[in-house]
């Protein structure tokens, strides 16, 4: 079962950070179909957030359509994100690998890196509209 | 919709010249968990104490799930109160405090009390003035729970409290939450606890309302605006500028939509605690910190 943590000064919403963290599992293979999440109760007693963050995430990953709510017995898996995009990772991760040697060569540390990389992708849907 | 657990008109409270409260109007939908911050002084525990119904407004109006605070017993037993500091009586075990709370509360749940006490783990023999700072809250909100309110009001809860105790504290108030379904509010110096256990907030600073609303809805419409100089001189209706910070060729401004669908261009996210601490540095008239880092 899914283990969730919280970054509190990631700026991020509780509750994307929650999706965020299924989505990632699904992503990698960690959580697959008919995986049951945890329960609501057992969530707020272990990482102390509210109820209704928890709720929330839960709707949100429903209305993706990545699980659904068995009435009485909990939460459950039903797609996973898993398939297409895991074969694209060790190509993109070459890509990747690349690059960084490319901004290596060119000076940067990898804190300018991670900034540059950071800023961009921030960027990116507004390029992509 | 369900009646309001807050709900406040122009509620002010002096005490002689000063005032320590002022034009507070507020509407809070019941469900919620209730954060509320600012700086000592701001006014956070007459807010919370008029909920309580220990003390009487100046002016104004308040009303606490639908009726006047403290109005009779049955209004009284709908609200449970910590004050500051976790109050028990040092000379009393827990098990006395839990006869005591069974006496004092026609509602009282002895069956979930005794087993909230033994899932904490305090002996009820033990006199309560020989518990920890977190064992001691941990009694005061086991025995504001118990009396099965369907609002709970803590006065800084946690800020005696070491971290583990801290975290404990707040998962077992999370815990009651998912368990009661009961609407809390809770004042806190600690952002990073807001925003881990609360979905609403408000800010008080300078005996007023600074700003307040659920926090998603108040993350997602403040932004960071950062733009070479003069570009932002225009912004569109309904973009409140909070904060504004200028060198010879940049500008940085943080700004609220309140339209909350505006697409600003160069508009970054702003955290909880950038965004808190904005309003509190505008209530006394700084410019934030968190701008002036940017200075070139």
């Amino acid at each position: 079962m899914i283990d969730f943590h919280l970054e509190p000064r990631s700026g991020v919403a509780p509750y994307m950070q929650l999706v965020h963290q299924v989505q990632q599992a699904l992503r990698l293979g960690m959580l697959e179909v008919g995986d049951q999440l945890p329960t609501v109760k057992q969530v707020v007693a272990k990482i102390a957030i509210n109820p209704n963050t928890v709720l929330k995430a839960y709707r949100e990953l429903e209305r993706q359509g990545l699980v659904a709510p068995q009435p009485g017995r909990g939460t459950f898996v039903t797609a996973t994100l898993a398939d297409a995009s895991l074969d694209a990772h060790a190509e993109l991760k070459t890509a990747l690998q690349q690059w960084i040697a490319q901004a290596r060569r060119a000076g940067l540390d990898d804190d300018a890196i991670q900034a540059l990389f950071d800023t961009t992708i921030r960027k990116a849907p507004q390029v992509t509209t | 919709m369900s009646t309001p657990v807050l709900s406040t008109t122009a509620l002010t409270k002096r005490y002689g010249r000063h005032t320590a409260l002022a034009e507070t109007t507020l509407d809070i939908p019941a469900g919620r968990i209730v954060g509320l911050v600012g700086p000592n002084g701001a006014g956070k525990s007459t807010l919370l104490a008029l909920a309580a119904g220990l003390i009487r407004p100046t002016s104004g109006h308040i009303e606490v799930l639908g009726r006047t605070p403290a109005a009779d017993a049955a209004q009284l037993a709908r609200v449970g109160f910590v004050a500051q500091d976790t109050p028990v009586y040092a000379g009393l075990s827990v098990a006395d405090h839990l006869r005591l709370g069974e006496h004092l509360n026609p509602a009282w749940d002895r069956r979930f009390a005794q087993a909230r006490i033994a899932q904490i783990g305090l002996d009820p023999a033990k006199k309560a003035g020989r518990l920890s700072g977190g064992q001691k809250a941990q009694l005061a909100l086991t025995l504001a729970a118990a009396k099965r309110p369907e609002l709970l009001i803590f006065d800084e809860p946690v800020a005696a409290l070491d971290p583990l105790a801290r975290r404990a504290f707040l998962q077992n108030l999370m815990a009651f939450v998912a368990e009661l379904d009961i609407s809390v509010i809770l004042s806190s110096h600690l952002i990073g606890d807001v925003e881990r256990v609360c979905d609403h907030l408000v800010v008080l600073a300078e005996s007023r309302v600074q700003v307040a609303g659920e926090i998603d809805d108040l993350t997602a419409n403040h932004h960071r605006i950062v733009g070479p100089r003069g570009s932002l001189d225009a912004l569109p209706d309904g973009i409140h500028v909070i904060a504004a910070d200028h060198t010879p060729r940049q500008s940085t401004l943080i700004v609220h939509d309140t339209t909350g669908r505006t697409t600003l261009d160069g508009a970054e996210p702003i955290g909880l605690e950038d965004m808190v601490l904005t309003y509190l540095h505008r209530a006394e008239g700084l410019t934030a910190p968190t701008l002036q880092e940017t200075r070139a």
